[in-house]
């Protein structure tokens, strides 16, 4: 790079291979567009925040052993019960005399679990329903849509709460309960985004060379509807991690003794007046995590926003 | 359109209907309790049909549904519907009121954010909703009451009347606050209204962000046409071209946002009645759900989604009526 060159501050290196107009492989336009991506995340400081967030739930998630002891979580100290805030038991006891701190800690892997198990099931599920309906249009679409339709024209919550109630209250119940109500905008979502490359002219060019529906559908259109479907599966994350809080509230989520965040808040609850802090904490904490979630996901979309024009 | 309404309501009927299948309570057994010899237990099995066909099953159910038959409550002992009947109205108070903050307030929130984008008032309005989006409703509740009840005294705690305001006003429309005006008891009136303003501004509150925030982004796509410059260019004040003329064409695409937040209300009535003792719709269900009372349950989940699908249609059928641009669609 010349003298001019870095007057004019065009980068150098690693980042000016990134940022190259005219990439010279495929694999440099992709990283390159990833690249600006996270530059257009980085200059906004609410999606770092909420993109720091979700990292410090995954983290605390992983290593809950290193930032919080096991047995304080899960053995009962009568004599210890309902401590307020103190060096020993930095945000109080429950009523079983349980370290908060430490449930809360641990609770972060049941909100993890629910949400990386919702997630698995709905994108996959979205995607199938999705995609052929926008490829081949007709009947298919037509049959597909209205399933989806009035799936969507339900109450989320109550559809969940019904099916919780059905399927007996538990973690696996609550997460095929929330799921079954979740697919149906990611299905909308990517026949949207079928529809917009169905007459592209690579499909067509595909379609000649003789390749099949299925392996158009896996290789060029689905690639290509993930990052909008991501996008929204990242906002969805907070309405997710809500409605299972919202379940675990009214008994139906994970069972105790398990740390669950919505569970704590309950059972906290007639506690409320004088010790505050057994039901407030891990409400707590289910707001920061479904903020964190927020901000990232809206952070996202303006990203791709930008970008898309 | 009539057709896809029907269609949703059959699928309605069918996911209630699949529930009511899937749930691992003997349905029988819940009628005749465990002591019932086997003749009275293979009697009941026959009269309520559970070993019919279930194509036959479903049938039966729908029918009873269609002649809104939703069976009788095992815990209050009532046909469920008149339950509903009861429980309702108090739930139409709460979620009614809540919507009127959130408009009233989300509204003009949202014109204003559109029109200072990216300035100060933007952001505290964009983020002020994101808090909205991402608080528990429950928890929201708990410190509201642990606040404004508990600590500072200024409204009244949960259940929806002081007991001794209990039976005074004779029922009319089941909305306590506008029964007791109706009937010129002024104490009661602000009794209910202390009960009410603190579930009603945080079920508010949360709909407020969603309508601040869609209000938001039709604004800034009505300000971006060419007529707002015409308009100004004209000579009239920039008040009079954002608040009238704006505002009115967005108003159109409110319509739909308002209704779908009405349905979002009933839903967060469920966790909200249960932090706040609030006898209504959402409550009832949540004590069903724990006693195993499965016809309250269902009967519940299809009062909301035909709500729900009720609300849908009537936005679908008011956009046409005040946007003539939306008749020719079809």
């Amino acid at each position: 790079m010349s003298a001019t060159g870095l007057h004019m501050g065009a980068p150098t290196g690693w980042r000016g291979w990134l940022l190259d107009p005219a990439p010279a492989s495929r694999r440099q336009a992709r990283f390159g567009r990833w690249y600006r991506g996270w530059l257009g995340l980085y200059r906004n400081g609410l999606a770092m925040t909420g993109l720091v967030i979700v990292l410090a739930l995954v983290l605390v998630a992983i290593f809950a052993p290193l930032f919080a002891n096991h047995a304080a979580a899960f053995t009962q100290t009568l004599t210890d019960r309902l401590q307020p805030v103190s060096w020993a038991h930095l945000f109080g006891t429950d009523e079983l005399g349980r370290d908060i701190y430490a449930r809360v800690i641990f609770g972060s892997r049941i909100t993890l679990t629910i949400v990386a198990l919702v997630s698995v099931i709905v994108v996959p599920v979205g995607l199938a329903i999705g995609l052929p309906a926008g490829y081949f249009g007709g009947w298919i679409d037509a049959v597909l849509m209205r399933v989806t339709d009035i799936f969507l024209a339900f109450p989320r919550l109550v559809l969940a709460l019904a099916f919780a109630a059905a399927l007996g209250p538990g973690i696996e119940n609550a997460v095929i309960a929330i799921s079954l109500t979740a697919w149906p905008p990611y299905a909308r979502l990517a026949r949207a985004e079928t529809l917009t490359r169905r007459n592209a002219e690579f499909i067509e060019a595909a379609e000649l060379q003789g390749a099949s529906h299925v392996r158009i559908l896996f290789t060029q259109i689905m690639p290509l509807s993930l990052p909008s479907v991501i996008i929204r599966l990242t906002l969805d994350m907070a309405g997710i991690i809500l409605t299972a809080a919202g379940l675990g509230f009214l008994g139906l989520g994970a069972q105790p003794p398990a740390p669950e965040w919505g569970a704590m808040v309950s059972s906290g609850r007639q506690y409320l007046l004088d010790q505050w802090w057994v039901a407030t904490i891990p409400g707590m904490a289910i707001f920061i995590v479904s903020l964190g979630f927020n901000l990232l996901g809206d952070g996202l979309r303006d990203v791709s926003d930008s970008r898309a024009g | 359109m009539l057709f896809s309404v029907a269609l949703t309501f059959l699928g309605l009927t069918c996911v209630t209907f699949f529930i009511g299948r899937i749930i691992p309570i003997d349905p029988v057994l819940a009628i005749v309790g465990d002591k019932a010899s086997r003749a009275t237990y293979d009697r009941v099995a026959t009269e309520i049909g559970v070993n019919l066909p279930i194509p036959l099953q479903y049938w039966r159910y729908l029918n009873k549904v269609l002649h809104a038959d939703f069976g009788v409550s095992l815990i209050t002992a009532h046909p469920v519907l008149e339950d509903m009947t009861r429980v309702f109205p108090a739930t139409m108070e709460l979620a009614l009121l809540a919507l009127f903050v959130g408009t009233l307030l989300g509204v003009p929130l949202g014109v204003v954010a559109a029109t200072h984008r990216g300035r100060w008032q933007d952001h505290v309005v964009r983020f002020g909703s994101l808090l909205g989006y991402s608080m528990p409703v429950f928890w929201l509740g708990l410190v509201g009451l642990l606040l404004f009840y508990a600590k500072l005294g200024w409204v009244e705690g949960p259940g929806r009347l002081d007991v001794s305001y209990d039976d005074i006003v004779p029922t009319v429309t089941g909305l306590i606050t506008i029964d007791s005006l109706i009937a010129g008891e002024i104490d009661v009136f602000w009794n209910a209204l202390s009960h009410l303003v603190l579930p009603a501004s945080i079920l508010g509150y949360l709909s407020l962000a969603y309508v601040a925030r869609m209000t938001r982004s039709f604004m800034l796509g009505q300000l971006r046409q060419e007529y707002v410059l015409a308009t100004l260019a004209k000579g009239l004040s920039p008040f009079r071209v954002v608040w009238v003329h704006a505002l009115g064409n967005v108003w159109v695409q409110l319509v739909t946002v308002i209704a779908l937040t009405f349905g979002s209300l009933l839903e967060g009535a469920v966790l909200t009645e249960t932090v706040f003792a609030w006898p209504g719709l959402g409550l009832y269900m949540k004590n069903s759900l724990f006693n195993a009372d499965l016809n309250a349950v269902l009967g519940g989940t299809m009062v909301i989604g035909v709500v729900y699908i009720f609300l849908n249609m009537l936005s679908d059928l008011i956009y046409p009526l005040v946007d003539p641009r939306a008749r020719s669609r079809g």
